[in-house]
């Protein structure tokens, strides 16, 4: 045994494997510790709110500032408020109204200002521009105005009057030190469309699939091990019988399967545990049959009949002459089960067949959640990526200790 | 070669003995409707080359593997061995000695275990450690073992020959009334093995014990053997008292086989290969 271990600490793969699935577990140990809470509180009020630090504008507002005068502020901001695309479409539209634009340099925002205080009226309309253009150009107009102002007022509205009283002048080299604002929430991933904490979820979420995953691979190598075991010492007519099961269930396409009985059993009473054991109940087939197939190869061996002529009952052969000789086989199959119920989780509930979502996250359910708001097609690449990153994450590593403990089990295939 | 004339009880009879593997094209006949009579307390040696179903045929009479047509009689009646309880009563009787010590053992026991197993299996389960420790001492002595240095190993640290010894020490403990060795001594240098034959012969002498030689050695079947059983291809080509079809060999085969042995002083005969 300890033997054993050395040699996989040997195998770069196993170790590389073991490493990055340690690391997701220690990370869905301690991230719980450092930002407590329920990972599906709805903090933000609208969806899909960007990765970033958030800080209170509100307790900003009364901070203490301070003024910095830094040379290429003013240049920033501009480039802030006056985006390539905005360039792009001013001088699309002074190319339109005839001004001569062969020269201006798109870098240059001064001149194609100038130009464009220079020749927009916002009061006429030149032909041949679109209603939809026109009001962006006028919103685009609006947006340049503050361009240029020392100053920008905040007013307090007093609701009974509805009077509004100047409360303080904010200067463009007014600053804020960041940590003296109250009130700052990192995001590292953002919100989703229920405005929840991505990474909290995600964290959350992670956890509950890898239960998913190991409920489902004990389930799916208990059965595929017991039917393999019994088929494959037994023989004959016990043989047969567990093999026909099995091939029952081999020729079935197991997610056909695992999508019915799902939907049977109904949202209310789908938990994360009885998805999982759903998923193991439909996938123990192949660790049955290939079980099958290393004990039918073991048990014509002398130790075995040693055993047997030493008297042995049948349940103590396998159990001790033959488990102990695919026990590294079984574990190999224990960990690609794990890690094909973490994945069949997720397709399970990307088609809303997952567990109920209402108490847990899982990895499933959060791409489920993206799909349905259209996270893809608007970009909002924080909802569903680290997800996807997750899984596979999750999934390469336990392929690659499967890899590794293949090197060290099987000799042939070292090189 | 003692008590050669007195009438004994047969053990083991087989009639009309065969073992098919596979059906249709994939049919091997691995044993051919043998005949045999196996006495108590005999020592009859099977010879055959490789591949001629010698090891099939034993464990056929081990009762390991099922026979296909053909039946075995025990001791006068129809052997019945169906049943675990029935099975575990009859190796109580029959023991054996497999060809390749390296792949007998469980690799997870420790030796103590495998001898322990057969102090259990003879009904000493109940017995002071340390009268246990006592008769695993005194039966690994009977194969040039020291059971001190051999406690609390796995049976993969010793050499192939001290495998194949330990294999032996077993049957010094078990006492069966059958033995079914199948090439005991491949492994062992040539002193440990002479010894060991010896003992082996006692220990027939002592409590009658049948045994049944398997092996492709000859010379051997012709040192040790009260009957030698010739077989090529499944099928017994010759049989009878070991002087007989030694020194008189009638089969083709069997004059084959002899004169194929290597002799110190002659040339070594290859034009038969």
């Amino acid at each position: 045994m300890k033997n054993t271990l050395r040699q996989l600490m040997h195998s770069s793969k196993f170790v590389v494997g073991a490493g990055i699935f340690v690391l997701i577990l220690l990370t869905m140990l301690i991230y719980p510790l450092i930002n407590p809470g329920n990972p599906l509180e709805m903090i933000g009020v609208g969806t899909f709110a960007k990765p970033g630090t958030y800080f209170s504008l509100y307790d900003a507002l009364d901070t203490k500032t301070e003024t910095l005068k830094l040379k290429d502020a003013e240049e920033k901001r501009l480039t802030s408020i006056v985006s390539m695309e905005d360039r792009v479409s001013m001088i699309e539209f002074m190319e339109k109204i005839g001004v001569d634009v062969s020269n201006v340099q798109m870098d240059d925002v001064d001149t194609i200002l100038e130009l464009w205080n220079a020749n927009f009226d916002e009061t006429s309309k030149p032909k041949g521009v679109t209603n939809a253009k026109w009001r962006n150009y006028k919103t685009l107009n609006n947006r340049l105005e503050k361009i240029g102002k020392e100053e920008r007022a905040v007013y307090d509205v007093d609701p009974a009057t509805n009077e509004e009283k100047k409360l303080k002048l904010v200067g463009g080299t007014d600053y804020v030190n960041v940590n003296t604002v109250t009130n700052i929430k990192t995001l590292p991933l953002g919100t989703d469309n229920f405005g929840r904490d991505v990474l909290k979820e995600l964290v959350s979420a992670c956890g509950t699939s890898i239960l998913i995953g190991l409920v489902a691979g004990a389930v799916a190598t208990f059965i595929g091990l017991l039917f393999g075991l019994l088929a494959g010492y037994l023989g004959g007519i016990a043989d047969d019988i567990i093999m026909f099961v099995t091939n029952v269930f081999t020729v079935i396409p197991s997610f056909v399967l695992l999508i019915l009985i799902s939907y049977s059993i109904g949202q209310e009473q789908r938990g994360a545990t009885v998805v999982a054991i759903v998923i193991g109940l439909t996938s123990w087939t192949w660790t049955a049959r290939s079980v099958r197939s290393q004990v039918i190869s073991l048990r014509n061996r002398d130790h075995v009949n040693l055993s047997k002529l030493s008297g042995h009952s049948l349940a103590k052969i396998v159990l001790t002459d033959i488990l102990p000789y695919i026990a590294s086989y079984v574990v190999m199959a224990f960990i690609l089960q794990v890690s094909s119920g973490i994945l069949s989780e997720a397709q399970l509930s990307l088609l809303g067949l997952g567990p109920k979502t209402t108490t847990t996250p899982t990895l499933g359910l959060m791409m489920n959640w993206a799909m349905l708001y259209a996270a893809h097609t608007n970009g909002y690449w924080w909802a569903y990526f680290p997800v996807i990153l997750t899984i596979t994450l999750i999934s390469f590593s336990l392929n690659l200790m499967n890899t590794g403990m293949d090197q060290v089990f099987n000799p042939t295939l070292r090189d | 070669m003692s008590n050669n004339n007195e009438e004994r009880k047969s053990c083991l009879r087989g009639v009309g003995v065969t073992k098919i593997f596979g059906s249709g094209s994939k049919k091997t006949v691995a044993v051919d409707h043998v005949d045999f009579d196996f006495k108590e307390g005999e020592i009859v040696t099977i010879v055959g080359e490789s591949g001629s179903g010698k090891t099939t045929l034993s464990k056929m009479l081990l009762g390991l593997i099922a026979v296909t047509e053909g039946e075995i009689y025990y001791q006068g009646a129809p052997r019945d061995i169906k049943g675990s309880r029935k099975k575990k009563e009859y190796w109580k009787n029959i023991q054996a000695i497999f060809q390749d010590p390296f792949a007998s053992y469980n690799m997870f026991h420790k030796i103590d275990d495998v001898l322990l197993d057969c102090l259990n299996m003879r009904g000493c389960k109940d017995l002071p450690m340390k009268q246990k420790i006592e008769m695993m001492t005194e039966a690994c002595s009977f194969v040039n073992l020291k059971f001190e240095e051999l406690t609390n190993k796995y049976p993969f640290e010793l050499s192939g020959g001290q495998q194949q010894r330990l294999m032996i020490a077993r049957i010094f403990l078990l006492k069966p009334k059958i033995l079914l060795a199948d090439e005991p001594t491949s492994m062992i240098d040539a002193c440990s093995r002479s010894t060991i034959l010896d003992m082996l012969t006692k220990l027939r002498d002592e409590i009658n014990m049948t045994v049944i030689f398997i092996t492709h050695d000859i010379g051997l079947a012709y040192k040790i053997s009260d009957k030698v059983y010739i077989m090529e291809h499944g099928k017994f080509v010759e049989s009878g008292e070991a002087e007989t079809v030694i020194i008189h060999p009638q089969a083709e085969y069997t004059k084959r086989l002899i004169s194929d042995v290597p002799k110190i002083y002659e040339e070594w005969d290859l034009s038969t290969v």
